[in-house]
Parts: structure tokens; C-alpha cells; sequence
């Protein structure tokens, strides 16, 4: 909404307020103003100047030779090149030392030796937007149509001096969404006197009844219409003032007749519309829903698909307008029209948005029906329109409107006492200062002791409940003057949960091993939403879909975070970021059965490295990424979360390297997987060796246990031993290390793998693998002898499952 | 038998001084303090002597004795200081060298972002609430007094995945959802991170997925007053102590009355530039107290009750006090630009 400062004006006293500082108070006290746009142009030196005599230049063909009076004794002479200069015509005259927007400053000059003291001017030369200017003088000066007083300022004249505040209104406040709504507003604030117009019209004796009557067949779609027949109408150019103003407003002007009904759309917030009566071809308004499937074609010259949903204004047969936002091209106003068909109607909010929406047409009419025009006020504007046309226009009113349905209103009252206010607010606002907030706004109310009792007029439609009221008093009094002040409630403990907490650890922990912590969309692709994800999540179903996607890149949710990680290292990789440690913890939705039933949102960990991990070259230290350092990551969060072991067992999963891959077992359950990238996946990437882990971190959380099984530390010493075995390079050392831990009981404490070699002087298909144990009794000293049968127990039991050889 | 000694003397001295090992130093001890050594040769021909003259030489010979020990000692420590001062001579390393770098990794600015502000509440007591990202009509919009046909729950603003269910366009669910379990009675005081979607083509300034946070006090005797107080509090840790900030009226279907908090623009001070779009102001978040209809949906008696709420976008604060350009580097993981933050 643009609202000029000059035409409000005309409604409340602001002369003097700097248009910033109007602004500032507008905007704490309920509007937003987003921007203050003009004056264009205010100079002294631009006048209205008279073309007294106007000959061909001596020395050019396309130059004139102007004699203008610009209200001075003497006459001054001027060249002008416009095609459209004449004598005879009223023009404004940029005069020797006024400046033009472009910066353009006039001098007195000779052209082809001729003296020019100054310039006349075109609107475009004067700062007005071309798609202002009438066709006829786009090419050329502009000239007043009226009679204007010669040497008088040009700049008002044009209204080029004007300022315009752009107003980010909010839904609630469609009541300024008019000038005589910011009036109201504007006058509030600074507690000022109204000026609003009382139209007045001549109704000729003939009556609209006999031109034309009026049928609703949904009252609900349009529960107010009024047909008025104004006659003997003459279509020329609007008026400079009524130019002038819709100009501010940004509509561009057209004829009178299309004019007047912007205009009163501008002044009231009431769209009406002017239908050509001669080309409307009945004596009756029908508004029906449209048929499904109807077509009209609307002033646009395109052609609607029409559903029941919308509203048509038709003549008994066929459309001419879709109701509330857009006339038929069959009775639009024309150059030839006598008589129109003037509408004023309230039609249903959302009938009009679901019209506007769906076809894509939005207007100043719709934006107003769609958050809801004044119905009290509709009558008012169609007086204040046929007002205008009778002036402007020639035209004859024809009798009373004819209306069909109601422009009544269930009456809205609200009832309060006066500390209901303050106490919302936080305020001591007395009875005194109360009464002062609601004359200012123009609320009806009644005030006995505390009790209030308001009507809100239907100007202010938002105005329901006590809490609306809270606000009015709130913003009138002034945002800032209502004090600082904290809740003083009883206290309440706050915190995170377990699990809140536990995340918080896991991040921490994962950033302290070096991962950085990357955050990807959750909407991913069909083809990406099917890779990586953790065999213990059921996947037979496909991953949960938008209805309407914007784009492809984001259709699906996903159920892996590792998809889009790994896009992520490509983006770097791709600008030449080579050594990249990544996770990312958060959801990953499972489809649930069942329509309408919320999917399962899971609580996920992953991880994906690259590139170079130990980095210290002048020590000769350059290690790339493998298996172990992902896998040491992961076994430090194990052993920091839980007791359980969790188990790395052997897998071949899509997407991974078959020999370097693992699924994670939580007490034989599948918590997640660590793998290298296969290959082929790292080729599609433009990705080196490529590590990942995607895990359930709420399993994990289900495992913690947060009580420490205490032990004290024994007095007595540990006696270490070293194990070797040759075995098949197949075997594992987990194998090996579940008979040992069996067969070293009750004194083995702890068992560490400290060498693995395969190769030269070793048996083709055979490993060594080499363990140090330690073992402890709590209790005493351990005697060399217990050690030793463990010992020989331990070996006796390896040999014989797995064919070992004890080495060295 | 005293010119000996002193002879023994004298050729201790010369031999130690001419010692430059700690292993000839050893041989000269041996060679003059041993068993077999010169003064234990002297002390043995001693029986020799007369009466009177064995406890003269005998305790010279004890002076002379101790005169080498002290003076062997003496060199003994001389060449360890020279040793070690050749050790740590050899042991010299360039300081300025690099150093073997550890492992630094670090939190992302938006969970960072989100994080401070918790912590700031949770200080006031406040709880973390969580929700899903996918909702039901229902608790994204008609709970939060958007009921069906409201245009700001327009299917072009939002992704639905049925007729039913969406992903949730702001963290306000979570309050709804919150509210509900509390079976109207407070207090609440919850505050509430998380993803939102939005139906947006992403660029520099939007994005289809970003973050929220919202917090939530409802309560006996809550007010606009305790609102302002609230986000002083909370602008004053986000910006800096000397930040000024002003509320405006505005409109949210959940909250009435609806406000947004500006804060004074820190680049000028109030004084209007271009980043305050010569306002002197810079918008924050918006807030407001909680809509009757919200709470008495929830099960609490808005007669009784009344609470506030307020909700802001991380990605903006992190964008205004970092001056961070283009909302999509939070989502495209740049390294370059995710390890600028890890030290804030």
C-alpha cells in the first residue's frame, strides 16, 4: 500500500511533521513502513509556462523557437525539439538554475545560435515513471489539458513534490488498506481532527429499476450486491488532481470512468466496478457459482477454466466478471460508453482468494476483497464514485441503487474491566488515560467505573476479543514506555533431558576427534534416499515423498545422512579441499504404515572422512585416512557411552568395499555400519579412499548407563604376557580373542593386539598375530604357576579350534 | 718422604688438569687414590718412618690426599657442565618449526547459534523441547489458531506429504504440542530448536530448509511487560550490552497481541546506513502474547492463564552479527567456511 503524504492531507492535519518522523510513529504504533519514496522533484524554477508564439528554429529543421511566458514581463524565448510543441499551450518551463532529476542542471545557452533560456519539460524529464505517461506524450512535452496560472510552480502542480510511504501491512490491519483507514490511524497517533468526505449526489427521476434488477444465488459467496444505472456519461481524461493521485498510488490513469472507480477504491478500500450497460445485454445481474468446466474471458484478454468454487456476475447468461477480481473484455468500459452499470458488493474473503489464486490474478480489487472490505462502508463509496461521475463525467444517477441481500452485521462487542487490560500488559493505565486511547481510535464504547463495554465499528473488523483490545491499548500507549520486567512465577528448574544431554556429549565428543560438523538438507533425492541406508532399518517401502516437490533435488526424506555428506565432500573436493572429516547428527524419517500416520523419526549419527588424517611432513609423517581411524573414533564413543561391547562384524553392503566393511552389534542387535566407499561409488564422487559410519544413536542411548560399576584399584601387581599364533589369514583376531578371553578366566583382564604380519618367511595364506595379556587377581599376588596353566590352557585351546601354531 | 708427596702432588695436578674425559679423569684417580695407587704407596713405606715423624707425614699425606679428591672432583663436575653443554648444543632444534597438528574439528554456527540461546534460557529455567519435523495439519496449523482455509497455510507455502501431514513451516507445533501435555496447568517455560521447511527456491536469502527457535512462558500473570524483559535480556547476550531494543506491533495468527523487536543497528549506531535500510533499526524476531484460542485448544483457561512467546531464525542472527552473506553456505558445508567458526 503506497499512501501519499499530500493526499492524506486532505483527510488529517499533518502539516508540519516531518515525513520520517511520521513514519517512525506510524510504523511503532501498528504499520510498518518499509520505505518513504519522493519528492521527485520541488523547484521553484520549474513553472507552468504559456506557449505565446512558437516558429521553426532559422538554423534546424527538427528545433523550435519558443516565445513562453513564464508569468515575468518579459517573454522568454526557449528551444524546444519536441514534435508536439505548439503555441497556444500551458507547459511546464524549467527555468535558468533549476535542477532536473537526472541531475541535469539548466543554463541559459545558444543552440545553432539561437538564445534558449531554459527547457520545457517532458514527464519523463521531470521524474515521472514512463508507465505514468499518457501514450500521447511519450514521445514529446507534456502539456496541460486545463487551464493553469501561468508562472505559478509546476512541481505541486504535478504533484511532483509529493512524499509516499510504502506500507508493509500486516492481514489484520485491512483497514488500512485506504486512505480514509490511514486517516483514522494518522489521526490516533497524534490525536488529530478528521476531514473525511460526506458525498452528496443529484438522483435524477428516472429510476435504476427500470434498466436493471439484481439476483444473488449464493448468499454466502456474495451476501451484498448493488447495481446502480448512471447514464449520459462523457469518457475523457481524468482531471490533473485525480491523475495525480492515483499516480501516488501507483495505478496508472486510464479514462474518467475506469478512473472514478480506482479511485474510490484508493479513498474507501472499496472496489467497485464499472460494466458498459449498452454492452452487458440483459436487464438483470445474476451472481451464481460458475458451472465446472465454464469459460468467460476476463479484461486480459485470456480465457478461464471455471469451477463452482468461484463466483461469476453474469447477465442471466453469460459471465462478465469474475467477482472480485477481474471484468469480462464483452462489457468493459470504452471510448463510445453513455451508461454504465456501477457495482458495489461485498463478496465472500475467500471465494475471491481461491479465484485469485488459482488463476493467478492478483489486483488492488482482489487484494481488498480477500482480507475483508468494510461492510458498512460499501453503500458509502458507490454515493462517493456516482459523486464523481456526475462531476467528472456528466453523468446522470439514476434514482436509488438497486440492491439485493445485506450490508448488516452481526455486532461485535467486547466487554472488559480495566485492570484485565493492564494486567496484560504490565501497566497501571488509569480509567483517564484509557478513555483518551479509545476517543483517539474512534471506538464507541461505554465506560461505568472499571467496566468497558466497546463497539468496534466495522471499519475495524480485527477488533474481536479482549486481546485485541490489549493490543490497541498496548500500541497507542506506546511499546516503549511499557516497562522491563522478568516473570516472577515460581521457579522452575529447567534443563535438558537424558537424551538432550547425551547428544550434546556426542557432538563434543566427535568434534574433539577432529570430525567438523556439517549440516545437510533432509529432503533428498528418489535415487539418493535409497543408498546407504543401515540394514536394521526396514526399507521394503519406499522413503517418504512430497505430494509436490519444487524440484527433484528435494523430493524425498531421507533415510541415511550419508548421501548427502558425501555430496558434500565432492563440493569440496571440487575447490580443491582435499583432506575433509565430516558428521552430521540428526533424523532420518521411517515411513510408518497407514495413511496419514507421522513416519518414525530416528535419531542418527554418520560420519565420512577423506584425504589425509596424520599430516606433519617435515617429520616425514603423511597418513591417509583408513579403516582403524573411523573405527577408533567410533570405539572411543562406545567406550565413553557404554558397558556393552559393541561388536564389528564382517558385512557386504551395498555401496561399500565387500572386505571393508562392518555392521555395529549391540548385544546381537544391528545398530549401524562402517565401511570404505566402494570404488565405483568414490569414482561418482570424484573421491580418494572414503571412509563412513551411519549409527543409531538412540539405540545407543537406550545402553548408557550412567552409574559407574566402582572398583578399587587393586594393591596387588599384574603379570603381562605376550602370545603368538600362526594361523589361516582368514581367522580373526576377534575369533582368537574370544577363546583366549574364555580360557584366561577368572585372572585375564585385559587382552591387546600389538602385532599382525603376513608376507615374506610366512606360509603362504597364514598370518601371525601376536596378543599381550594381562592378568590380575584382586585379592592377592598372582603365583607365576597360575599364570603359566592359563597360559597353557589359553594356547592348548587355540591350536586346537583354529589349527594354530604358537610362534617363537 | 715430604718432597714425595708434594712431588705426588704436583703431578696429581698437571694429570688432572690435562684430564678432558670423565674416563681419564677416572684413570687418574685410580692412578693416585687407588689401592695400588701413589698415595696408597706412600702411606704403606710409612712404617719406615721414626715416631716422631709418621703423624707429620701421616697427615700430610691425608692433606695431599684430600687435595687431589677435592681437586678431581672439582674437574669431575667441570666436565659433566661441559658435557651437557655439548648435549644440549647438539640437542638444539628450531623452535619456529611447525608443530605436529592435533585434530581440531568443531561445531557447526547454526548449532552453535542455537545452543547459546538454550543455554541462556535454560539459565532462566527454561526446558528444551523437541518435536517432529514432519506434522500434522492439525498441530502445525489449527492448533496454532490457523484453522482450515487461513491463507498463510496456502499448499504453495508448504510441503505436504498427505492431505494431513506436512513438514512443519516453523518450530510452533512444538508449543502446541507442549501445551497439551502440560493438561492445563502451568507453568510452561520451554524453549524450542529445530529444522522447518518451507515451500522456497533456494537463494541468498531463502532456503527450503532452516532453523527456528521459539521459547514459551505461559503462566498466572504473564505479561507484555515480562515479554520486553525477557528479550532485553536475550538481545543484550546475542548483540552486545549496549544494543536498544523496540517492539512494533504486527500480526501472528498464535499470538495476540503480536509484536517484532527490532534492535538498535550496531554498524551505525541508530543513526541509519545501509544496513539498517536507514532506519536505525534492524529486525529480529517477532513475538507477542499467546492467542486465547491457542491456550484454550491446549486445555488451559485463558482467563486464568496467559503466557508470551516469541520465535527468531539463527540462520539471521548468525548472517547479521557474522555478516554472513548467502544462507546457503550453512547447507553446502564448505570447510573453508564451516572452520571460520569454530573458535566464536
Amino acid at each position: 500500500m503506497l499512501v501519499s503524504i499530500n493526499w492524506l492531507k486532505e483527510y488529517v492535519d499533518i502539516e508540519g511533521i516531518p515525513t520520517g518522523e511520521l513514519a517512525e510513529a506510524i510504523t511503532k504504533t501498528g504499520v510498518e513502513v518499509d520505505g518513504i519514496h519522493g519528492p521527485i522533484l520541488d523547484d521553484e524554477k520549474i513553472v507552468v509556462g504559456y506557449v505565446e508564439a512558437c516558429e521553426q528554429h532559422p538554423n534546424a529543421d527538427k528545433l523550435n523557437l519558443c516565445q513562453v511566458n513564464v508569468g515575468e514581463d518579459e517573454l522568454a524565448q526557449i528551444v524546444c525539439g519536441a514534435p508536439n510543441v505548439a503555441q497556444g499551450q500551458y507547459v511546464v518551463a524549467a527555468r535558468p538554475g533549476a535542477r532536473l532529476p537526472g541531475g541535469l542542471k539548466i543554463k541559459k545557452a545558444k543552440l545553432r545560435g539561437e538564445a534558449s533560456e531554459g527547457m520545457i519539460c517532458s514527464l519523463q524529464e521531470l521524474g515521472v515513471d514512463e508507465k505514468f505517461v499518457p501514450d500521447h506524450q511519450k514521445d514529446g512535452i507534456f502539456v496541460f489539458d486545463e487551464e493553469v496560472q501561468i508562472g505559478e510552480p509546476a512541481c505541486p502542480l504535478l504533484n511532483l513534490d509529493d512524499q509516499v510511504l510504502e506500507l508493509d501491512l500486516t492481514p489484520n490491519r485491512a483497514d488500512c488498506l485506504n486512505m480514509v483507514g490511514m486517516a483514522y490511524e494518522v489521526a490516533a497517533i497524534y490525536n488529530k481532527e478528521l476531514q473525511l468526505p460526506s458525498p452528496t449526489v443529484t438522483k435524477a427521476d428516472e429510476s435504476s429499476n427500470d434498466y436493471i434488477a439484481v439476483r444473488i444465488e449464493n448468499k454466502e459467496m456474495n451476501p451484498y450486491y448493488g447495481a446502480w444505472i448512471i447514464k449520459d456519461l462523457e469518457v475523457k481524461s481524468s482531471p490533473l488532481w485525480l491523475r495525480n493521485r492515483l499516480i501516488s498510488a501507483g495505478i496508472r490513469p486510464i479514462n474518467n470512468l475506469v478512473d472514478i472507480t480506482n479511485y474510490v477504491l484508493l479513498e474507501y478500500g472499496q472496489p467497485l466496478h464499472a460494466f458498459d450497460y449498452d454492452r452487458f445485454g440483459s436487464k438483470e445481474v445474476v451472481t451464481r457459482p460458475a458451472h465446472e468446466g465454464e469459460t468467460m474471458t476476463t479484461l486480459d484478454g485470456k480465457e478461464r477454466t471455471l469451477q463452482p468454487e468461484h463466483l461469476l456476475i453474469t447477465n442471466g447468461e453469460k459471465p462478465h466478471a469474475l467477482a472480485g477480481v477481474m471484468g469480462g473484455q464483452d462489457s468493459e468500459v470504452q471510448d463510445d460508453t453513455t451508461t454504465i452499470l456501477l457495482e458495489a458488493a461485498y463478496f465472500d474473503p475467500r471465494t475471491v482468494r481461491k479465484a485469485s489464486s488459482q488463476h493467478n490474478l492478483r489486483s488492488e480489487a482482489s487484494a481488498r476483497f480477500e482480507k475483508g472490505v468494510d461492510l458498512t462502508r460499501v453503500k458509502e463509496a458507490a454515493m462517493r464514485a456516482a459523486e464523481l461521475y456526475e462531476e467528472l463525467a456528466g453523468g446522470t444517477i439514476l434514482g436509488e441503487m438497486v440492491e439485493e441481500g445485506s450490508t448488516d452485521r452481526e455486532p461485535v462487542q467486547i466487554t472488559f474491566e480495566r485492570h484485565e487490560i493492564n494486567e496484560r500488559i504490565g501497566t497501571e493505565l488509569s480509567i483517564d488515560q484509557m478513555n483518551d486511547i479509545l476517543e483517539r481510535l474512534r471506538l464507541p464504547y461505554e465506560q461505568q467505573g472499571e467496566q468497558y463495554t466497546v463497539t468496534p465499528p466495522s471499519r475495524r473488523n480485527d477488533l474481536r476479543i479482549l486481546e485485541d483490545m490489549v493490543e490497541e491499548f498496548a500500541r497507542l500507549y506506546g511499546y516503549d514506555h511499557i516497562p522491563y520486567t522478568l516473570p516472577t512465577g515460581q521457579s522452575n528448574k529447567g534443563g535438558l533431558t537424558k537424551r538432550q544431554r547425551l547428544t550434546r556429549e556426542v557432538h563434543a565428543y566427535l568434534q574433539k576427534t577432529g570430525l567438523n560438523e556439517a549440516l545437510t538438507y533432509s529432503l533428498t533425492t528418489e535415487e539418493k534416499s535409497k543408498h546407504f541406508v543401515s540394514p536394521e532399518i526396514q526399507t521394503d517401502q519406499e522413503a517418504v515423498k512430497l505430494m509436490m516437490p519444487m524440484t527433484d533435488l528435494h523430493s524425498h526424506l531421507r533415510l541415511s545422512v550419508i548421501p548427502e555428506l558425501l555430496s558434500s565432500l565432492q563440493y569440496n573436493v571440487a575447490r580443491n579441499q582435499y583432506n575433509l572429516g565430516f558428521y552430521e547428527l540428526g533424523s532420518v524419517y521411517l515411513p510408518n504404515e497407514g495413511k496419514d500416520v507421522l513416519p518414525r523419526e530416528e535419531l542418527r549419527v554418520a560420519a565420512a572422512i577423506t584425504g589425509i588424517w596424520e599430516n606433519h611432513p617435515w617429520q616425514g609423517e603423511k597418513k591417509p585416512v583408513d579403516f582403524f581411524v573411523l573405527k577408533g573414533i567410533l570405539e572411543g564413543l562406545f567406550n565413553y557411552f557404554l558397558k556393552d561391547e559393541v561388536i564389528f562384524e564382517k558385512a557386504n553392503l551395498d555401496g561399500l568395499h565387500p572386505g571393508r566393511t562392518a555392521l555395529l552389534k549391540l548385544n546381537g542387535e544391528t545398530v549401524g555400519y562402517i565401511g570404505q566407499l566402494h570404488p565405483f561409488v568414490q569414482k561418482d564422487h570424484d573421491l580418494d579412499d572414503t571412509y563412513v559410519f551411519d549409527l543409531n544413536l538412540e539405540k545407543v542411548f537406550n545402553h548408557v548407563d550412567e552409574t559407574p560399576d566402582y572398583e578399587a584399584i587393586t594393591k596387588y601387581p599384574a603379570i603381562s604376557q605376550d602370545l603368538a599364533f600362526v594361523v589361516n589369514a582368514e581367522i580373526t583376531a576377534k575369533e582368537i580373542e574370544d577363546i583366549i578371553y574364555e580360557q584366561g578366566q577368572p585372572y585375564l583382564k585385559t587382552i591387546r593386539v600389538f602385532d599382525v604380519y603376513q608376507g615374506e618367511h610366512m606360509e603362504e595364506g597364514k598370518k601371525s598375530i601376536a596378543f599381550n595379556l594381562t592378568f590380575q587377581n584382586n585379592e592377592r599376588t598372582l603365583k607365576d604357576d597360575e599364570v603359566d596353566e592359563l597360559r597353557e590352557r589359553i594356547i592348548q585351546k587355540v591350536k586346537a579350534t583354529y589349527q594354530a601354531e604358537l610362534r617363537g | 718422604m715430604k718432597e714425595r708427596l708434594q712431588s705426588i702432588k704436583q703431578e696429581a695436578i698437571t694429570e688432572i688438569e690435562a684430564a678432558d674425559t670423565q674416563k681419564s679423569l677416572q684413570d687418574v684417580r685410580v692412578q693416585f687414590l687407588g689401592k695400588k695407587g701413589k698415595i696408597t704407596e706412600v702411606l704403606k713405606g710409612m712404617g719406615k718412618l721414626s715416631k716422631e715423624e709418621r703423624p707429620v707425614i701421616g697427615q700430610l699425606a691425608n692433606e695431599v690426599r684430600d687435595e687431589i679428591t677435592a681437586s678431581i672432583e672439582e674437574k669431575a663436575d667441570l666436565l659433566e657442565k661441559q658435557a651437557i653443554e655439548e648435549q644440549l648444543k647438539a640437542e638444539t632444534i628450531d623452535v619456529t618449526l611447525p608443530g605436529r597438528p592435533t585434530h581440531t574439528g568443531g561445531p557447526h554456527i547454526l548449532m552453535k547459534t542455537i545452543r547459546d540461546i538454550e543455554d541462556l534460557f535454560i539459565g532462566m529455567g527454561y526446558e528444551v523441547a523437541e518435536g517432529p519435523e514432519v506434522e500434522t495439519d492439525y498441530y502445525n496449523f489449527e492448533a496454532l489458531n490457523l484453522p482450515k482455509g487461513h491463507p498463510a497455510r496456502d499448499m504453495q507455502d508448504s510441503f505436504y506429504i498427505t492431505e494431513e501431514l506436512l513438514m512443519r513451516t516453523h518450530t510452533s507445533p512444538v508449543q502446541a504440542r507442549t501445551l497439551n501435555a502440560h493438561e492445563g496447568r502451568g507453568p510452561v517455560k520451554i524453549i524450542c530448536p529445530g529444522k522447518v521447511y518451507r515451500r522456497d527456491t533456494d537463494d541468498a536469502t531463502h532456503s527450503h530448509q532452516f532453523t527456528q527457535i521459539e521459547g514459551l512462558y505461559v503462566d498466572e500473570h504473564i505479561t507484555m511487560s515480562d515479554l520486553k524483559g525477557t528479550l532485553n535480556v536475550l538481545a543484550k547476550h546475542l548483540f552486545g550490552e549496549d544494543r536498544e531494543i523496540r517492539l512494533r506491533p504486527s500480526f501472528f495468527p498464535f499470538t495476540e497481541p503480536s509484536v517484532e523487536m527490532d534492535i538498535s543497528c550496531k554498524v551505525c549506531n541508530g543513526d541509519g546506513c545501509s544496513v539498517c535500510k536507514h532506519t536505525g533499526w534492524i529486525e529480529i524476531l517477532g513475538a507477542g502474547l499467546v492467542h486465547p484460542n491457542v491456550l484454550e485448544m491446549a486445555g488451559f483457561d485463558s482467563k486464568k492463564y496467559t503466557g508470551f512467546a516469541f520465535g527468531m531464525g539463527p540462520e539471521r542472527i548468525a548472517m547479521l552479527k557474522y555478516g554472513i552473506e548467502d544462507i546457503r553456505h550453512f547447507y553446502t558445508n564448505d570447510v573453508r567456511f564451516l572452520k571460520q567458526f569454530h573458535q566464536v
